[in-house]
């Protein structure tokens, strides 16, 4: 160990993630490369490895989650991490208590990573400037969930080998989308062209100015693309009437047996779960030979040990 | 720069260390090699195509990441930050006789980690440690079974080990 050859590498130095808008592509490969190596921990006989041994990680989730909250702790546990989870209905939160004193007293007895959801834009920034610990952020507001971002892109990239010249439509509720946030920056990054295809009513107002094309119609794009990722029709974001009705909306925009014909044959399909089953997916396409919705899963929980254990190791690199 | 091993040298060693697996090892024993990245894994390769070639079977060889059982992970000091790669072992460790290759043994501590990650990974029968250069400095209760090269130099040196598959050419030298 003490004969590491001095070259020019590359050095991880952040100890928060807190979005992929920030990320060089260098930085997101390096991501990517690095959780390639955890995979196998998930798929041994002992499915633990030591490296955040006697670290504590928390589970700070103001907002409901399945997927990401488990994926987390299952990637801390597997690191040989503590892990709490916080849950705000069980909390003092419901009592009153602010997200920073919140944080402040969980920081207060010694915790060394915040992995933090929450439903307003920026809340994960807000405690990185306000605390030692490391934040990751696992969903804030509409801004960026960016551990999803990285798995999607990691999917992508081990069945296709790149994400050079690809065509990618994100399909749906762009407006309330974190996740299409995300993606976009991670996959623009790495050399896709993404469409962000939906109704009006679902396309954030600033979509000018990002670096994607914009489609009103599925059936224009369908025929021309790679991968495509529908996401979830999110009932508890919408104001006002978006679409005249679901049925409308799945016509237009669902992703069903009909279109999947017109589509290249080895069309990726993709979701961040969960399926609001026949609503934009229909079954037979979620379960079918071109998705990939369960591998997301799978590679998810890669993606976030390698996020864990990169932004511990840039902490214990600035002492 | 000194060159203490030329690739005739090298070539010699191993063959070297072929013949004295073979002869420490029962026949009716199932023998594998794993080398520790990224020296190692070249020289593993190597050693287990000689070692199948003389044994007339198969003997399988894989490649050991040791990143996340390093001790000095956590540790400030460190300038170089430690990159992990995969661990590529396509075979079942358990009950098998495992020769784990490295090029340089030193301090000891990469054969320690290394020994943490197999032992994840199932239960050999034994483990037994080949190197092609035994440098005198161990920090931990840890020696080679076959050393090719023994040599006391400085603490202040760097002993690099070239070979053909990563470097170009097969060499050892001290900087």
């Amino acid at each position: 160990m003490a004969l590491i050859r001095k070259s020019k590498q590359f050095k991880w130095h952040r100890k928060h993630l807190l979005g992929l808008r920030e990320l060089s592509a260098e930085e997101i490969t390096y991501i990517l490369d690095t959780a390639k190596g955890f995979e196998q921990v998930s798929t041994r006989s002992v499915k633990k490895a030591p490296p955040l041994r006697g670290k504590v990680v928390v589970n700070l989730f103001f907002e409901d989650s399945t997927r990401t909250r488990i994926s987390f702790s299952l990637a801390a546990s597997r690191l040989s991490a503590d892990i709490i989870e916080f849950t705000k209905k069980l909390s003092s939160v419901s009592k009153g208590e602010t997200l920073l004193d919140t944080a402040k007293n969980l920081e207060a007895m010694g915790i060394d990573i915040v992995v933090v959801r929450h439903s307003a834009g920026g809340a994960s920034r807000f405690l990185s400037k306000n605390m030692n610990a490391c934040v990751i952020n696992a969903g804030d507001g509409f801004c960026e969930h960016p551990t999803q971002g990285l798995l999607d892109v990691y999917t992508i990239r081990k069945i296709k080998g790149s994400l050079e010249g690809l065509k990618i439509a994100i399909v749906g509720d762009i407006a309330h989308s974190r996740v299409a946030r995300s993606d976009m920056w991670a996959m623009t990054k790495l050399g896709a062209e993404v469409t962000f295809v939906g109704p009006p009513t679902l396309m954030p107002a600033e979509v000018g100015r990002l670096p994607v094309k914009v489609s009103y119609s599925l059936d224009e794009v369908i025929e021309k693309i790679d991968v495509i990722n529908m996401l979830r029709i999110q009932f508890e974001r919408l104001g006002g009437n978006p679409f005249p009705s679901i049925r409308e909306y799945s016509h237009y925009f669902g992703m069903t047996v009909e279109r999947m014909k017109r589509a290249k044959p080895d069309i990726m399909v993709m979701h961040p779960g969960p399926i609001n089953r026949g609503l934009e997916m229909e079954s037979e396409v979620a379960d079918g030979r071109n998705s990939v919705i369960l591998e997301q899963v799978t590679n998810g929980l890669a993606v976030r040990m390698a996020v864990l254990f990169l932004v511990n190791q840039a902490a214990a690199q600035s002492e | 720069m000194k060159v203490i091993l030329d690739s005739k040298q090298i070539e010699q060693i191993l063959r070297d260390l072929t013949n004295s697996i073979i002869s420490d090892t029962p026949p009716e024993l199932d023998i594998a090699v794993i080398g520790i990245r990224s020296r190692g894994e070249v020289l593993a390769q190597r050693l287990s195509s000689r070692l199948s070639q003389e044994l007339g079977k198969d003997v399988p060889c894989g490649t050991l990441d040791i990143t996340l059982y390093r001790d000095d992970l956590n540790s400030p000091k460190g300038t170089d930050q430690p990159k992990v790669r995969t661990t590529e072992i396509g075979f079942n460790i358990d009950d098998k006789i495992i020769i784990l290759v490295d090029d340089v043994l030193y301090t000891g501590r990469s054969t320690r980690a290394a020994m943490a990650a197999l032992i994840d990974l199932g239960r050999p029968r034994a483990i037994k440690l080949a190197v092609l250069v035994d440098r005198v400095g161990r920090e931990v209760p840890i020696h080679a079974d076959y050393a090719g090269y023994k040599t006391d130099v400085a603490p202040v040196k760097l002993v690099q080990v070239n070979l053909i598959e990563s470097d170009g050419k097969d060499e050892v030298v001290i900087e």
